[in-house]
């Protein structure tokens, strides 16, 4: 369903600050896959996944969904196909605003935004059952400022908003790096029931090599802003965090010296 | 010791009492421009330097369109459209030019004097209101009327602006203010967006100095000189106000009254400052002392809870008093 061909992107060409962050990408994700990314910091993790956002263009290269380019459409024209989820647990949500009004604003995610309510009854009766899924007591919290919740809380009312309106492709930046490691658990299965029940396809970037084995039906690897290798389900289950590490080692001829996947 | 007598004994407080009115409509007007202001202030994140142009500009082609037979109500409808379009060439400037939200409004401003002196062809035009009807007029004797019509005005424009933010759209517009980066991951055009708020502050910018010609009977290129100080003054002094009094029950709504509150309040301040003979050439550094203190009293108060020196004290007076069991 995605197909991510060759894609480069520079930072800063031609400065001192030059990046090669893209270095010739390809990916081919099929539908109902769950692939989790890992590489060390400054691999082209967040960049790939900020590619395919469009949060800029890329340099070169094509990345298709569906069979249709969508290189060349804007950050916002992507969103209808794309949930997002961010590191920072601020990034998701609008701290000033309830949430009720955030749930409603991913609910008009790919459809015109008019003017109508933009909270109605029957969403609210909605929202209530949907954070009720969430166990985390705010579905009697909806007029309540999400600036007011806490880090995982925001975390996991951004994964409801991501899949409110079904994407066809989930993306999650790292979404469990800010949280604390139980709290993380928590949004991690909350994450894969959310993309299970609803039958998505989702890409998401970790630095823990555990939570990277664990979750999804394939893991990819990456170093210097390309793909080293690429883990399907079969090898996976039998994969141990100790073959990872050797197996970046052989594919990249180097050690890794990042404390964070280690520490995974 | 004479000096000071004579100066409170030449104070008439019932010449205080008979501005108050005048005082009140103004407060009422400018509230108009004050919701503009809080419209991109608040709710975009953008401090729009276009004011002082775009109020002028409401005045002056308001004015214009009465001189040359227009009825004043009709007029008030282009200051409004006049004030929106100089909104959206700001927010062009900025979305599709890459000039800094500020810097943009400035360039406007700066060019609508050039374009309000065209407008009105010199720096001043006055409409003889003994001549034209308008809803809005500082003639002492239907100086009520006028506080009335002002007054329905603002209720009207706060429950439009009200209906408007709860809207898909008017949440789109917040989203884009609160985080932007979250409202593009939720498919807005956040510079489209932002064009459309910019225009909507401004338009009602451009009504209320419109509306301003109206009452004080001409418009001036420079009447709209400090506009964003006197629009940021309301919207914080109506925050202040409204925090101290309302506390949690300060809703969306009610922050919408209290700009207007704010406006009529800087106005009452402003009355009563002139009539303490406060020389008129320094009501701007007034103005200015006026929004440093309201925008520094929040940040005192909360300084004065959470202080490094408080606690320090505090910490050492413990401290004192346990030595000596020690």
């Amino acid at each position: 369903m995605l197909e991510i061909k060759n894609i480069y992107k520079t930072f800063n060409p031609g400065t001192i600050n030059e990046k090669h962050a893209l270095n010739g990408v390809n990916l081919t994700l099929n539908d109902g896959d769950f692939v989790t990314v890992i590489g060390g910091n400054g691999a082209g993790k967040s960049t790939m996944l900020n590619a395919v956002a469009g949060v800029w263009p890329v340099d070169s290269g094509m990345i298709l969904m569906d069979g249709t380019d969508i290189s060349g459409l804007s950050e916002h024209q992507r969103a209808p196909l794309l949930g997002r989820v961010f590191q920072d647990p601020m990034t998701g949500t609008a701290a000033n605003m309830t949430i009720e009004e955030n749930l409603a604003l991913a609910e008009r995610r790919g459809k015109p935004r008019g003017l109508r309510r933009g909270v109605t009854k029957a969403g609210r009766e909605r929202y209530h059952e949907l954070l009720k899924m969430l166990d985390l007591g705010l579905e009697d919290r909806l007029t309540v400022r999400v600036g007011l919740l806490s880090g995982g809380q925001r975390q996991a009312l951004t994964l409801l908003m991501a899949t409110l309106e079904k994407p066809k492709l989930l993306l999650l930046d790292e979404h469990t790096a800010a949280l604390d490691p139980k709290t993380a658990h928590k949004v991690l299965h909350l994450t894969r029931r959310l993309v299970r029940d609803n039958g998505l396809t989702a890409l998401m970037v970790t630095h823990n090599m555990k939570d990277a084995l664990h979750y999804g039906n394939r893991t990819i690897m990456m170093n210097e802003g390309k793909i080293l290798a690429d883990i399907d389900s079969q090898s996976k289950t039998q994969l141990k965090v100790d073959d990872l590490l050797r197996l970046f080692e052989r594919n990249s001829g180097a050690a890794l010296d990042n404390d964070r996947m280690l520490l995974g | 010791m004479e000096a000071i007598l004579t100066y409170f004994g030449a104070l008439k407080p019932a010449a205080l009492l008979r501005a108050c009115p005048g005082g009140i409509a103004q407060g009422l007007i400018w509230g108009i421009m004050a919701l503009g202001v809080f419209m991109t202030f608040r709710m975009l994140n953008i401090a729009d330097m276009t004011v002082d142009g775009s109020f002028a500009t409401g005045g002056a082609v308001c004015i214009m369109l009465v001189l040359s037979g227009w009825n004043p109500q009709a007029a008030l409808l282009m200051s409004c459209l006049a004030g929106a379009t100089a909104g959206m060439v700001t927010g062009l400037l900025h979305t599709m030019l890459g000039i800094p939200d500020i810097l943009a409004g400035i360039l406007t401003q700066i060019s609508l004097y050039s374009i309000n002196l065209n407008i009105m062809g010199k720096a001043n035009q006055s409409v003889n209101v003994a001549k034209v009807s308008f809803y809005f007029t500082n003639n002492v004797r239907l100086l009520s009327r006028t506080i009335l019509i002002s007054a329905l005005c603002c209720a009207a424009m706060i429950a439009i602006i009200h209906w408007y933010l709860g809207t898909q759209h008017g949440s789109a517009l917040r989203a884009t203010g609160a985080n932007e980066k979250m409202a593009r991951a939720q498919g807005i055009n956040t510079n489209r967006m932002k064009v459309i708020g910019l225009a909507l502050g401004d338009g009602l910018v451009g009504l209320s100095g419109g509306i301003l010609s109206q009452f004080q009977g001409y418009a001036d290129v420079n009447m709209g000189r400090g506009a964003i100080v006197i629009g940021l003054a309301a919207v914080i002094i109506g925050e202040v106000l409204g925090q101290a009094f309302l506390r949690k029950r300060f809703n969306l709504l009610l922050q919408l009254v209290f700009v207007v509150v704010g406006a009529i309040v800087y106005y009452l301040v402003y009355v009563f400052v002139i009539w303490l003979k406060f020389p008129a050439d320094d009501m701007k550094l007034l103005t200015a002392v006026v929004v440093a203190v309201f925008l520094a009293v929040p940040y005192l108060k909360d300084h004065s809870k959470n202080s490094f020196r408080h606690l320090a004290k505090k910490n050492a007076k413990l401290q004192r008093e346990e030595a000596p069991h020690a």
